[in-house]
C-alpha cells in the first residue's frame, strides 16, 4: 500500500482548521492524518479533553462528519453504542450504508479513567478504531500526571521538589495491555512518521472488529516545547526508541515497522522539553540513567517479541 | 389479549420482546437481573432482532444507550440501585442530548450499608437528572406503563428519556395476574421509529455533545425544561390513548376514594395499594379517608395533584427515601411546594418509611392515618416530619 499525497490533497478535509488547539499541537496533526484515510461514511467519538473542547465550541465545529462527545471515561462505550445502533439498523433492514467508527481520546481518557470501557468494548468485538492521542498527561485540565506520564517527568501533580523529582514510577504499557486482548489490530505510531501512521489507519479501518492505535503526541505547554519543535519531537521519540513504531496482529504477530539507522541517546528527546529539564542536572543523573535503561530494556524486549512472534 | 401469571420483571422482558427495540444495553444487578436474563434468552432464540450489548458496567450501559440513541436507534435499558448510581454522570448526558431512551428502574436501596431490598433512594437521587419518572403501583401498571414509555419519550414535543420505576421484590418478583396485549397491538401502539437528527445520516452530519459555554448553555437548559413541562400533557394523552386499546386508562395522579375525603395519604408505587386497604377500614369506621398516588413524579403534576386532593384538610405523605438533612423527604417537599404556590390550607405531615425493604405494617399505617384524623380535629399536633416503623430506642 502506498499513500498518495497528491490524491489526499484533493480530498475534502473531514477535519478542518479553525479549531482552538494550541499552535503546534500534535493532536491536530494526528486528527488530520487519521481523517485523511477515511473514505467511507464514518462517525467519530471524541472523549473529553483538548481535542474535544477545542474542535466543538458551539456553534462551531471542525468536523465535517457526524461526531459525538458524551463524557470523559467512556469514549469506547459511546462509539460502541453508535456501532451497535448501526448493526441493529442493518439487521432490521433500515440501513444500507457501510459505516466506519473512530474514537479519539487522550491518554488520561484511555490509560486511566477510560480503561474499563475500552477493555470492555474491544473484548466484545465492536467494529471501531480507537486512536489514543497520547500527550502523556491531562493537558486539558492543566498538565496533571496520567498513567502514561513517563518516570521522573514533571507534571502539575508530580512537581519537581526537593524530596520528589517528578513522577515516581514508570508509565504503564497500554499498547501491550490492549494487545493482550488479542484483538485484530494494535499499533504504536507517531505523527512524525505520517506515512506509517496513515498506513496503519488504513489497515485498521479495513477490519470488521476492534483496533487500537497509540499515537505519541507532543504538547506545547505540557511538555514545555516550542511549537516549531512539535514534529521534531514526534520523530525523536521514535529515533531514540522511546516510542517504537510497531504493530501486533491478533495479539501474536508482532512487527517493528521502523528501525532507526542509529538509535539516538534519550537526551536528544528529553533536552528539548522543560518537563525533563531537571534530569539534565548532575544531581539527577541516576534518574536519567534509569529512564535510559528502561528505554533500552523495553526496546530489546520488543525486538525479542517480534523476532520470536508467530507469523 | 392474554391473561398471564407473571412477575413485573417478566412482564417488562415480555414488553421488551413485543417492542423489539434496536439496541438493549444492560448490566446485571438485583432485583433487575431477570429482566436482562429473560431478554437475553429472546435474543439467543432469535425471537427479536435486537442488538443486545452485555456491557462491563452500568456506566458503559448508559454510554452505549447514549451512543446508540444519538445514532438513531430505539434503545432500552434496565437497572437498580448502585447501577443507577454508577450511571449518574450519563443520566444527565442522555437527557441533555434529548435522547428518548427508556429504562426499567427496579427500585432498591443504596449502600452503605449494602441492602438489596426496596426503597426509592436510587430513583430519588436521579430526580433532577432530566428524566421523566413514572412510578407504578403493581405489575399490571408496570407492563402498561412500559409500553407507554416509548411513545412518551419519542413524542416530538418531548424527546426526553423515561424511567419506569417499580418496587424491587415487592412488585418485581411477585407473581401477579397481568393482562397482556398481542404483539400487533403493542407494535401498533408504539408505531415505527423515525429518529430525529441521527448520527447515522451520511448526507446530514450532526454534532452531539459540543462544548457550550455561558453564551448558549442556559438556552439549552431552558429548552430542556420546557420539553419536560410539555411531557405533562403528553403523558396524559398517551395514558388516555392506551385506555382506548386496553380498557385501562391512565392519568397523572391515581386517586382512591378521594371524592368526599377529609384526610388522605399520598404515596408512590406499591405502598399506595397498601394504603387503600387502610382507607377502606377507616371508611368502615366512619372516617372519610382517601389515597392519592402521583404516577408521574417528573415532571411533577402539581395541577392534577391539587385537583385530586379536592377539599381535604390533612394530608399525610409517605416517602420511601429521605433527603437527609432537608427536613422533608422528596415527595412531601414537592407536594408542599405545590400546596404553597396554590395558597392551599391543607396541612401536611411527612413520614419516611420502608427503607431497605422494611415492611410497612398495616398497624403502623393505620396509626399514622388516625393521628392525621385527630390532627384534623385539632386534638393532636403530630410532628411534621419523622420516621415510621423504626426502632426508637
Ligand atoms: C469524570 C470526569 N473527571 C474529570 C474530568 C475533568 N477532565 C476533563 S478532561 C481531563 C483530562 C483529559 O486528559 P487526556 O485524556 O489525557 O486528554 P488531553 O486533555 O490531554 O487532551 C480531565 C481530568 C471530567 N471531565 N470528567
Ligand atoms: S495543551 Fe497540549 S494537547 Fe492541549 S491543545 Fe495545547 S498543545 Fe494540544
Ligand atoms: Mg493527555
Amino acid at each position: 500500500m502506498v499513500i498518495k499525497l497528491r490524491e489526499i490533497s484533493k480530498k475534502k478535509p473531514l477535519f478542518t482548521g479553525g479549531h482552538r488547539l494550541c499552535a503546534g499541537c500534535g493532536a491536530a496533526v494526528i486528527a488530520r492524518q487519521v481523517m485523511n484515510m477515511v473514505d467511507e461514511p464514518v462517525v467519530i467519538g471524541n472523549g473529553t479533553g483538548c481535542l474535544e473542547v477545542t474542535t466543538s465550541i458551539y456553534p462551531f465545529s471542525s468536523w465535517n462528519v457526524s461526531w459525538i462527545h458524551s463524557a470523559f471515561p467512556n469514549t469506547a462505550s459511546t462509539i460502541a453504542g453508535v456501532e451497535s445502533a448501526w448493526r441493529a439498523l442493518r439487521d432490521f433492514g433500515e440501513m444500507k450504508d457501510n459505516y466506519r467508527f473512530i474514537a479519539f481520546a487522550g491518554d488520561g481518557g484511555t490509560y486511566d479513567i477510560g480503561l474499563q470501557a475500552l477493555s470492555g468494548a474491544i473484548e466484545r468485538g465492536h467494529r471501531f478504531l480507537y486512536v489514543c492521542y497520547n500527550n502523556q498527561a491531562y493537558m486539558n485540565t492543566g498538565y496533571q500526571r496520567s498513567g502514561a506520564t513517563p518516570a521522573s517527568s514533571w507534571s502539575s501533580t508530580t512537581p519537581v521538589g526537593t524530596k520528589q523529582k517528578g513522577k515516581p514510577g514508570r508509565s504503564k504499557d497500554l499498547t501491550a495491555i490492549t494487545a493482550a486482548h488479542k484483538i485484530p489490530y494494535v499499533a504504536q505510531a507517531s505523527p512524525g512518521f505520517w506515512n506509517d501512521l496513515m498506513l496503519k489507519v488504513e489497515r485498521a479501518l479495513q477490519i470488521d472488529g476492534p483496533s487500537f492505535i497509540n499515537v505519541i503526541q507532543p504538547c506545547i505547554p505540557g511538555w514545555g516545547i516550542l511549537p516549531r519543535d512539535s514534529m521534531r519531537l514526534a520523530k525523536l521519540a521514535v529515533d531514540t526508541c522511546y516510542w517504537p513504531l510497531y504493530e501486533i496482529i491478533d495479539g501474536r504477530e508482532c512487527t517493528i515497522n521502523y528501525h532507526p539507522k542509529q538509535k539516538l541517546p534519550l537526551t536528544e528527546f528529553l533536552s528539548l522539553q522543560k518537563r525533563f529539564k531537571h534530569l539534565l542536572k548532575d544531581e539527577n543523573r541516576a534518574l536519567l540513567e534509569e529512564l535510559q535503561a528502561e528505554v533500552d530494556t523495553d526496546w530489546e524486549m520488543l525486538m525479542m517479541r517480534c523476532v520470536g512472534s508467530l507469523r | 389479549m392474554r391473561v398471564v401469571a407473571e412477575t413485573a420483571n417478566g412482564a417488562v422482558a415480555e414488553a421488551m420482546r413485543q417492542i423489539e427495540p434496536h439496541v438493549v444495553a444492560a448490566y446485571p444487578i438485583t432485583p433487575q437481573t431477570e429482566v436482562v436474563e429473560e431478554f437475553a434468552g429472546y435474543v439467543s432464540d432469535g425471537r427479536v432482532r435486537t442488538r443486545f450489548v452485555p456491557v462491563e458496567s452500568e456506566h458503559s450501559a448508559m454510554s452505549i444507550c447514549v451512543g446508540a440513541s444519538a445514532a438513531g436507534a430505539r434503545v432500552i435499558t434496565a437497572t437498580s440501585s448502585q447501577g443507577l448510581a454508577y450511571m449518574w454522570e450519563m443520566l444527565y448526558i442522555a437527557s441533555g442530548n434529548r435522547l428518548p431512551i427508556v429504562m426499567a428502574l427496579v427500585n432498591r436501596a443504596l449502600s452503605a450499608p449494602i441492602n438489596i431490598h426496596c426503597d426509592h433512594s436510587d430513583s430519588m437521587g436521579a430526580r433532577d437528572s432530566g428524566w421523566i419518572q413514572i412510578y407504578c403501583r403493581d405489575a399490571q401498571e408496570v407492563y402498561d406503563t412500559f409500553i407507554q414509555a416509548l411513545p412518551i419519550a419519542e413524542h416530538e414535543d418531548v424527546r426526553l428519556p423515561v424511567m419506569v420505576c417499580y418496587d424491587g421484590f415487592i412488585v418485581s418478583h411477585s407473581l401477579a395476574r397481568i393482562e397482556m396485549m398481542t404483539d400487533e397491538r403493542v407494535r401498533d401502539f408504539i408505531g415505527s421509529y423515525k429518529a430525529v437528527y441521527p448520527l447515522l445520516d451520511r448526507d446530514h452530519p450532526v454534532i452531539y455533545g459540543p462544548l457550550v459555554l455561558y453564551d448558549y448553555y442556559m438556552e439549552f437548559k431552558r429548552q430542556q425544561a420546557e420539553a419536560m413541562n410539555r411531557a405533562l400533557e403528553v403523558v396524559f394523552e398517551i395514558g388516555k390513548r392506551f385506555g382506548k386499546i386496553s380498557g385501562r386508562s391512565y392519568g397523572l395522579v391515581s386517586s382512591y376514594r378521594m371524592e368526599d375525603a377529609d384526610i388522605a395519604l399520598a404515596a408512590l408505587s406499591s405502598t399506595a395499594r397498601t394504603a387503600e386497604v387502610i382507607a377502606d377500614e377507616l371508611r368502615d369506621q366512619g372516617i372519610r379517608a382517601g389515597v392519592i398516588s402521583p404516577r408521574l413524579f417528573r415532571p411533577f403534576p402539581a395541577k392534577a395533584l391539587l385537583q385530586a386532593l379536592g377539599g381535604i384538610k390533612v394530608l399525610g405523605v409517605l416517602d420511601r427515601a429521605d433527603s437527609i438533612g432537608a427536613g422533608m423527604a422528596p415527595l412531601a417537599a414537592d407536594i408542599g411546594a405545590a400546596l404553597q404556590s396554590a395558597g392551599s390550607n391543607i396541612r401536611l405531615y411527612n413520614r419516611v418509611y420502608g427503607l431497605g425493604g422494611r415492611d410497612l405494617t398495616l398497624s403502623d399505617l393505620k396509626s399514622f392515618f388516625l393521628s392525621l384524623e385527630r390532627a384534623g380535629q385539632g386534638k393532636e399536633m403530630p410532628a411534621h416530619f419523622g420516621y415510621l416503623g423504626v426502632r426508637e430506642d
